[in-house]
């Protein structure tokens, strides 16, 4: 064999258009491109001139699967701008609708997405036919962290509750009450998840990936955190622009991320697993190590085992934060419009999530920037392609093109919030 | 046009689908709005997203469900189309998703008749749309198709209508 192409037009299973494009020449791999072709979708320019108490819906418009993600992203760097701080049962019940988003996203992507990939269904309601159990407990679980979203933020998608400060609405202790039930059977299913994903066929192959995840003093990261990576990177968030560069690739609509001098780094479940897992719930760490894994997990494969796990530390989580619920003095802390600059820092179900705004005293946005995981993860996943193909010539074509894009759906890329479904080729010309 | 009229057996749901605010997308929720005007005593209406999981337990103990949707199947705008989705399949292409984060309805079907969830009869209509851009309120043809369906879903549930 010496040269060929491999070529996915429209990448399925994944979150917004793209494709994949891998040559392969003289029996080597000579060009790997991740293709984001949506057309962008400016949401950091028609920010400018907005009130800085918009921000929060607007850019939750980004994506229809982590809205919640852009919400706190934005709000916790808006209130970093405005010098105002969110604490108590305010902040819990951020990390509350939060964990719904997580169970919701991660449940969407492990059953429906990525699971056919390992029992070799091309999609999931062909996979459904034969397993049909876990897809119904699949259904099930997105529809609580829905739920539990919809709950706390007024509807499941796009969610209007959360403010800047706080939010519009806060739960009586009463309406909590028939969650914490609903969370307890969830767990039981999160718990299935993480057994039955554990034992799915796990391709061999280990990247040699700096991780980059927020991480914090005593949670398993959400809202707050320094960003820390394996490779000594510990540094404020608002740190970030000087660690991290966007560049731009002619072949893309999204953005390419690097850490300055070092290069590509993965965000996302590996990442905040391999560099938080301490941190997780002994329940959710004891599942970890029932399914086998342990940091450092470098078999970007086995993020459906962390997907799941996340899955059952979100459940965990937000069954804790029920419990210790206090209704909050006032719905959200007073908020004054002043000039500055505030810099935010979440973890999307995908990875880190960085907001930095930039107001006038008048609270009017003078400039945005939105660094979404999908667009930081690009370069990884061209790479992860470029050393899998290599090592995987031999592969009859539709073998190596499945594999690639199961490579891809590893990451669960939106590529809507990256700007913005994948098209795949492999060209062995 | 096609399809039995005549009472539909059991306890009846009717759900609207779609988005207000992407113009004839929200036809599924005009009707079902008209209908709830009605005060119908032997049908629930609901509107919904479409999600495959909400819509099983919606209709988890319904006998018969009417769904209303907008569809793009490159007909003239305010085409009414009636299928009995408990037979066969809705055609995938007229019910695309509305975003590629989700399953279209017709896979959301195809998924609950596979896991054994779809309800005993159900019927479909479709009404084909216009403008799907932003913003709000029906072009004319396809308002007027939303209330021959209206009149169709009446006549499902054997109610005349006397005005």
């Amino acid at each position: 064999m010496k040269s060929k192409i491999i070529k996915v037009k429209y990448l399925a299973r994944v979150e917004g258009e793209g494709g994949l494009y891998v040559k392969i020449k003289d029996s080597r791999v000579a060009e790997v491109k991740l293709k984001i072709f949506e057309p962008p979708r400016f949401f950091e320019a028609f920010l400018r001139g907005r009130d800085f108490r918009e921000a929060p819906d607007l850019t939750s418009r980004i994506c229809g699967i982590c809205p919640v993600a852009y919400q706190m992203s934005a709000v916790h760097a808006l209130e970093d701008a405005l010098r105002v701080a969110v604490t108590g049962p305010l902040r819990a019940l951020r990390r509350l609708i939060y964990c719904g988003e997580w169970i919701e996203s991660h449940a969407l992507h492990v059953f429906m997405l990525h699971a056919p990939d390992f029992l070799g269904y091309a999609d999931a309601l062909q996979m459904a036919r034969d397993h049909s159990e876990m897809v119904k407990l699949g259904l099930q679980l997105k529809k609580v962290g829905n739920g539990l979203v919809s709950f706390l933020g007024g509807r499941e998608i796009h969610p209007i509750n959360v403010r800047v400060g706080g939010f519009y609405r806060v739960p009586a202790k009463a309406e909590l009450a028939p969650w914490r039930e609903r969370l307890q059977w969830a767990r039981e299913d999160a718990l299935k998840t993480v057994r039955w994903v554990s034992a799915f066929p796990f391709p061999e192959f280990a990247g040699d990936y700096e991780f980059v995840a927020l991480r914090h003093p005593g949670e398993y990261p959400f809202n707050e955190g320094r960003l820390v990576s394996n490779q000594g990177l510990d540094i404020p968030v608002k740190d970030y622009d000087r660690f991290f560069v966007e560049e731009q690739v002619p072949y893309s609509h999204a953005l390419h991320s690097r850490l300055r001098e070092r290069g590509p780094y993965l965000v996302g479940p590996l990442a905040r697993f391999n560099l938080n897992y301490d941190l997780l719930t002994p329940l959710a760490r004891e599942a970890a190590q029932g399914a086998g894994i342990a940091p450092v997990c470098r078999n970007p494969f086995q993020s459906i085992i962390v997907r799941s796990v996340e899955i059952l530390q979100a459940l965990d989580e937000a069954i804790s934060l029920l419990e210790a619920y206090e209704v909050p003095d006032q719905p959200a802390v007073p908020v004054a419009p002043r000039a500055g600059v505030g810099f935010g820092c979440t973890e999307a179900p995908r990875g880190i999530l960085y907001h930095r705004y930039q107001l006038n005293d008048e609270g009017l946005i003078l400039d945005a920037k939105i660094v979404p995981p999908t667009s930081q993860n690009q370069k990884t996943m061209e790479r992860d392609l470029h050393q899998f193909v290599a090592r995987h010539l031999e592969l009859p074509q539709d073998r190596l093109t499945w594999q690639c894009e199961q490579m891809i759906r590893n990451y669960d890329p939106c590529i809507s919030c990256a700007t913005h479904f994948l098209k795949l080729e492999l060209v062995r010309g | 046009m096609t399809g039995d009229a005549g009472e539909l057996p059991g306890r009846i749901l009717i759900i609207g689908l779609g988005n207000e605010y992407r113009q004839d997308d929200g036809v599924g929720l005009y009707v079902a709005r008209k209908l709830r005007e009605k005060n119908l005593p032997q049908a629930s209406i609901v509107e919904a997203t479409g999600e495959a999981a909400a819509l099983m337990e919606l209709w988890q103990n319904a006998a018969s469900v009417i769904l209303v949707d907008a569809v793009r199947s490159g007909a003239e705008p305010g085409r009414v189309y009636r299928f009995d989705a408990g037979a066969e399949p809705l055609p995938a292409r007229y019910f695309s998703g509305s975003s590629t984060h989700s399953l279209g309805l017709a896979e959301a079907l195809e998924l609950a008749r596979v896991l054994n969830r779809l309800p005993p009869r159900l019927i479909v209509y479709g009404i084909q749309g216009k403008t799907f851009g932003a913003g709000r309120g029906l072009s004319p043809e396809v308002e007027q198709a939303g209330e021959k369906v209206v009149a169709q879903v009446l006549r499902d549930l054997g109610v005349r209508e006397w005005s």
